[in-house]
């Protein structure tokens, strides 16, 4: 106990430099995704290559894709910012695809025949319909980042991975133990408030009858 | 009130055998209620959708009250013309009221007026406002969810009806309910109905205009009982079941064979004896009377005085080929 009082400090730093360092990456990965899934969604001819160069991305150990950023980017924040981005990148735009390939050609057949212009049919019909579906994928896309975010100590980004790989050198499970679990919290609070904003967005479906 | 008519329509589908609409014509006059009849794929909801324009046309061309609907606006088109699409297509994440006002809302309307216009519109549907309103269609049965879509097609008025085989997707009961809805909305609201569907009892049942498409084209246009008694092709005999004697004596009414026929000789009987049926009523129901009764013949009364006197030989006439 003593000793978790006594590093209480350091953890928060940590805790926070991992906040901010997948808050960054979280945010910016969503602004890049969103515009490509539409997209994708909408062109095929320019989604199929897109989804295949993301998917290429996705496939490059995680270690490994910092690695190679680093002649490029040298140390630091913005690198581990740049790798998360391209990580999440795939699962955010497959899933802006399929949310938007989720609402039935039906919805937007009547919305368009009922006379909503375009932008309408998006705004009014498939954004409410494809949001909760999207946020599914943006759970994910959290969960991972936050992750992935830990191998960012390696190239002195901060973050709780610090903690983790100082464990590692000195032998300390007790820091390792505080990374790691600081980490897992994370993802499970950044999943908890995403799954409320998805069921918040959802479609009432109550029970069937009447 | 407005009047559709096409000239040389034509549709073709990308790698398209055929086009999926050849070239047809036909002028549909004001408040009249038309259905396209035919198998799936013969062009008849691609035809329907060439109106609003939400299918291009590739020749020819489409007017309403005579304006060349190529040169209108799209979107303000649709707006004015109701639309009532296959499997219902409500907005699952929209109450019956918001569905509803979804047209009154894009023209801009004030919200005092749109939440009238709902209340109304779901009482004309026989659906209580009070109850229905803030429901969600996930909520209603597949008749409740039709009329809302009916309501919501409904709700700015249009002069132009499109249905789009509005009742394939519930049981015969409320299907023949929505069907007698609809004629009686037709002939309030004085809208000229465009309706398509692949059930010909449904076709006979509501057509002033009955216009038979195959592959692209127009096979026969012409009443329901010109259909059933002369059709032009025996693809359409087989389709209506042409064949089918009870059949066409259900489309024509007692008033419209009596006003071609002689007028019946007065009856020597005391008119009590004599069944007195009314002008509308049709030939099948006056057979079955007929046939209950063991009358030779029945009064045909039109406003209440007797019009004609018809018999079996008359009836059997009148559908003899």
């Amino acid at each position: 106990m003593s000793w978790l009082t006594g590093h209480a400090g350091e953890i928060a730093a940590r805790t926070l430099e991992h906040l901010l360092l997948c808050g960054t990456a979280f945010a910016i990965a969503l602004t890049i995704a969103l515009p490509l899934g539409l997209l994708a969604a909408r062109r095929s001819r320019a989604g199929l290559p897109l989804i295949a160069a993301l998917d290429a991305i996705y496939t490059i150990p995680s270690l490994a894709l910092f690695a190679l950023l680093i002649p490029v980017m040298g140390l630091g924040f913005w690198t581990a910012v740049t790798a998360l981005v391209a990580y999440a990148q795939i699962i955010l735009v497959r899933n802006v695809v399929a949310a938007i390939q989720s609402v039935p050609s039906w919805m937007v057949d009547a919305a368009r025949g009922l006379g909503m212009t375009p932008l309408q049919v998006f705004l009014r019909v498939e954004l409410p319909i494809a949001a909760p579906v999207a946020i599914a994928g943006a759970r994910v896309a959290a969960v991972s980042i936050i992750a992935i975010a830990s191998v960012a100590a390696w190239i002195d980004a901060g973050g709780l991975g610090t903690l983790i790989f100082a464990g590692i050198e000195r032998q300390d499970i007790r820091l390792i133990a505080a990374g790691t679990l600081g980490i897992a919290a994370l993802a499970l609070i950044a999943d908890g408030a995403l799954r409320v904003a998805e069921h918040a967005l959802r479609a009432p479906t109550p029970p069937a009858g009447g | 009130m407005a009047s559709i008519r096409f000239a040389g329509v034509r549709v073709a589908y990308p790698g398209a055998a055929r086009p999926a609409v050849d070239g047809v014509t036909l002028a549909i006059p004001s408040a009249c209620l038309a259905v396209l009849l035919g198998p799936s794929g013969c062009g008849k909801t691609t035809l329907l959708r060439t109106i609003n324009r939400l299918q291009p046309i590739d020749g020819g061309r489409i007017e309403i009250d005579g304006r060349d609907t190529a040169g209108l606006d799209p979107i303000a088109l649709r707006r004015r013309i109701g639309y009532v699409i296959q499997a219902v297509g409500l907005f699952p994440h929209l109450t019956v009221a918001q569905n509803v006002a979804v047209v009154p809302n894009l023209l801009g309307w004030d919200s005092q007026r749109v939440s009238e216009r709902v209340d109304t519109l779901l009482a004309q549907v026989s659906l209580d406002p009070q109850s229905f309103r803030d429901r969600y269609p996930s909520q209603l049965s597949g008749g409740q969810q039709q009329r809302v879509g009916i309501a919501r097609a409904l709700a700015a008025e249009p002069s132009i009806l499109l249905m789009d085989e509005p009742f394939g997707s519930v049981d015969a009961i409320v299907r023949a309910s929505l069907q007698k809805e609809t004629l009686a909305l037709q002939r309030r609201t004085g809208a000229t109905i465009l309706f398509v569907t692949h059930d010909v009892e449904e076709a006979l049942s509501l057509a002033d205009m009955l216009v038979v498409m195959r592959d692209g084209h127009f096979e026969q246009t012409g009443t329901p009982a010109e259909i059933l008694t002369h059709p032009a092709t025996p693809f359409v005999a087989e389709l209506v079941d042409a064949d089918d004697a009870l059949r066409r004596l259900s489309v024509i009414t007692l008033g419209e064979l009596t006003a071609s026929a002689a007028r019946g000789t007065p009856l020597p009987e005391e008119p009590g004896t004599i069944p007195a049926l009314d002008a509308g009523v049709s030939l099948r129901a006056a057979l079955a009377v007929m046939l209950e009764t063991g009358a030779p013949r029945v009064r045909v009364m039109h406003d209440g005085r007797e019009a004609a006197v018809l018999d079996l030989d008359t009836l059997r006439n009148a559908v003899r080929r």
